[in-house]
């Protein structure tokens, strides 16, 4: 097994196709699309391939050390022009395809008009010790 | 053996060592030892007062610990020269924890802590869980806390208010896995109310009530807010809503308002309508303007807005709303309300997107963008 981090990524990747801002979908479609997660992260429960999730708040801030005795620079309140990333879902799968196959699900959660809103979702293993073979 | 029992004593058997002058940490150790020497014996041999047998085996093994201890030999001897306290009402003791686990030296967070762990009984894997940190994580926490207070003697009542801010903080946070956090805060707050006689203990246990009377109808099944005036009102606890109500009249009645107790008047008000529209907005507007006047909480004000919104009608809400700063949390969501209520769907559209934007948590925003959306799809 081998776990994921998918990274939802809502700015900052290349526009999703479907690229309607959810304020302007209908409420059933909202519904729509946070069940569709719900199931999804569910479904993955029941076949043990769910590790954690969370919902991340928009406003993210980029810190860096800026010497001795003085305070840390930040980026400031830009936040339009960076990238925003919206969660992040850990996966524990059995191979690589798999992992890749769950990021195409995840990222076709529906959206305006009922269709798949396409969203970029960036997936990345996670480093490990490789497995020894006892016997 | 009987696990319940184990935890409500504990508590108390930990005051006692506390009280007689043991260091917390060392009264905790040696009461887990006494609590893991009762799960041994107890099943072939029941004492008769199962608190009492604690309290003589845990300071035992107090004083086994310290005399392992060379280099505290002498002041084991003063413990030992010390006479024995006279009988004391265990009510005491108790208090004693709360305030020492409430201590203004400890931050709030590792106040929280102290007090599940100490006077609530749980495990630090129940409260790490419970918080959703790392058990280590929550370890290091509390051991933190009772370095903090290791060296306090409460040689004179602690700050209550202090102690219930505690108690609310543990309320507020909910639940999440097998702890209850909501119902472990009322526990405790009932403990707390059964050993002090105070208007604002009483006023806080019919808060908590009151609210945890609405929880089943606060959400949907599928996790999404129900506001209040959409909740389905034959879920709210009947039960503790009488409780709640009768416990608030009790403490009003003693004329010493407090900010717990206004909140729970609120909170009674709403709970005493049979349907939204039935609600007393007149009186919750003056229970507000109490409220107001007691905490100067911008963020009762902006509550008080949405009341007034209620009881004068939307152009009277958003003049008290004109008064706050737009940088208060939630704002953005109450103005939104008002602004629909008064017609303006555009306005309020921008603004549930805005509070969407600045939403806490998961189903708060859900629920914004889900208002904006509606307003939207109607235009």
């Amino acid at each position: 097994m081998a776990k994921y981090l998918l990274l939802k990524h809502y700015r900052g990747a290349p526009a999703p196709v479907n690229d309607v801002c959810m304020d302007q979908w209908t409420p059933e479609e909202i519904s729509a699309h946070m069940k569709y997660m719900h199931d999804f992260a569910a479904r993955l429960e029941k076949t043990g391939e769910f590790v954690d999730g969370q919902a991340l708040a928009p406003e993210g801030t980029w810190v860096r050390y800026d010497g001795e005795g003085r305070p840390p620079v930040t980026d400031g309140p830009f936040a339009e022009t960076k990238d925003l990333i919206a969660g992040w879902m850990v996966i524990d799968v059995d191979s690589y395809e798999r992992a890749v196959e769950l990021a195409g699900e995840l990222s076709a959660a529906p959206g305006a008009g009922g269709k798949p809103i396409h969203e970029w979702l960036e997936l990345r293993p996670f480093l490990s010790a490789q497995p020894t073979i006892t016997e | 053996m009987n696990g319940a029992l184990l935890r409500s004593l504990t508590p108390g058997v930990l005051a006692v060592l506390v009280r007689r002058g043991a260091d917390f940490a060392a009264a905790e150790d040696a009461v887990q030892d006494a609590l893991v020497e009762a799960v041994r014996s107890w099943p072939a041999d029941p004492p008769r007062d199962a608190k009492g047998w604690l309290v003589t085996v845990a300071w035992r093994k107090f004083l086994d610990a310290r005399r392992a201890d060379t280099a505290r030999r002498r002041r084991e001897d003063l413990v030992d020269q010390e006479p024995e306290p006279g009988p004391a009402p265990a009510a005491d003791d108790t208090l004693q924890l709360y305030f020492l686990c409430a201590h203004p030296s400890l931050t709030p967070s590792s106040a929280v802590a102290l007090t599940l762990r100490a006077v609530g009984g749980l495990t630090t894997r129940q409260i790490a869980r419970a918080y959703l940190v790392p058990e280590a994580t929550m370890a290091q926490r509390i051991s933190r806390a009772k370095r903090t207070v290791s060296g306090v003697r409460l040689d004179r009542p602690g700050d209550v208010a202090t102690v219930l801010r505690v108690l609310y903080l543990v309320f507020n946070e909910g639940y999440s896995g097998d702890i209850d956090l909501a119902a472990e805060a009322i526990r405790l707050t009932r403990q707390l109310a059964a050993v002090i006689d105070h208007p604002e203990v009483a006023g806080l246990l019919a808060l908590m009530l009151l609210h945890h009377a609405r929880r089943a109808a606060r959400t949907a099944p599928d996790g999404s807010l129900v506001p209040l005036a959409e909740q389905d009102r034959t879920q709210w606890d009947t039960g503790a809503i009488t409780e709640g109500v009768a416990i608030l009249q009790a403490a009003l009645a003693r004329d010493r308002l407090g900010e717990f107790q206004a909140q729970a008047a609120i909170a009674a008000l709403h709970a005493d309508a049979p349907r939204a529209e039935e609600t007393d907005w007149v009186q919750i507007v003056e229970w507000y303007d109490e409220l107001a006047g007691l905490t100067g909480s911008p963020v009762v004000r902006l509550n008080r807005a949405v009341a007034v919104g209620e009881a004068d009608g939307p152009r009277a809400g958003l003049a008290a709303l004109a008064e706050l700063d737009e940088s208060l949390p939630r704002h953005a969501a109450v103005a939104a309300y008002l602004h629909e209520r008064d017609g303006d769907l555009t306005a309020a559209a921008r603004l549930y997107a805005e509070a969407a934007h600045k939403a806490p948590n998961l189903a708060e925003r859900d629920y914004l963008t889900r208002q904006a959306a509606r307003l939207n799809a109607r235009r």
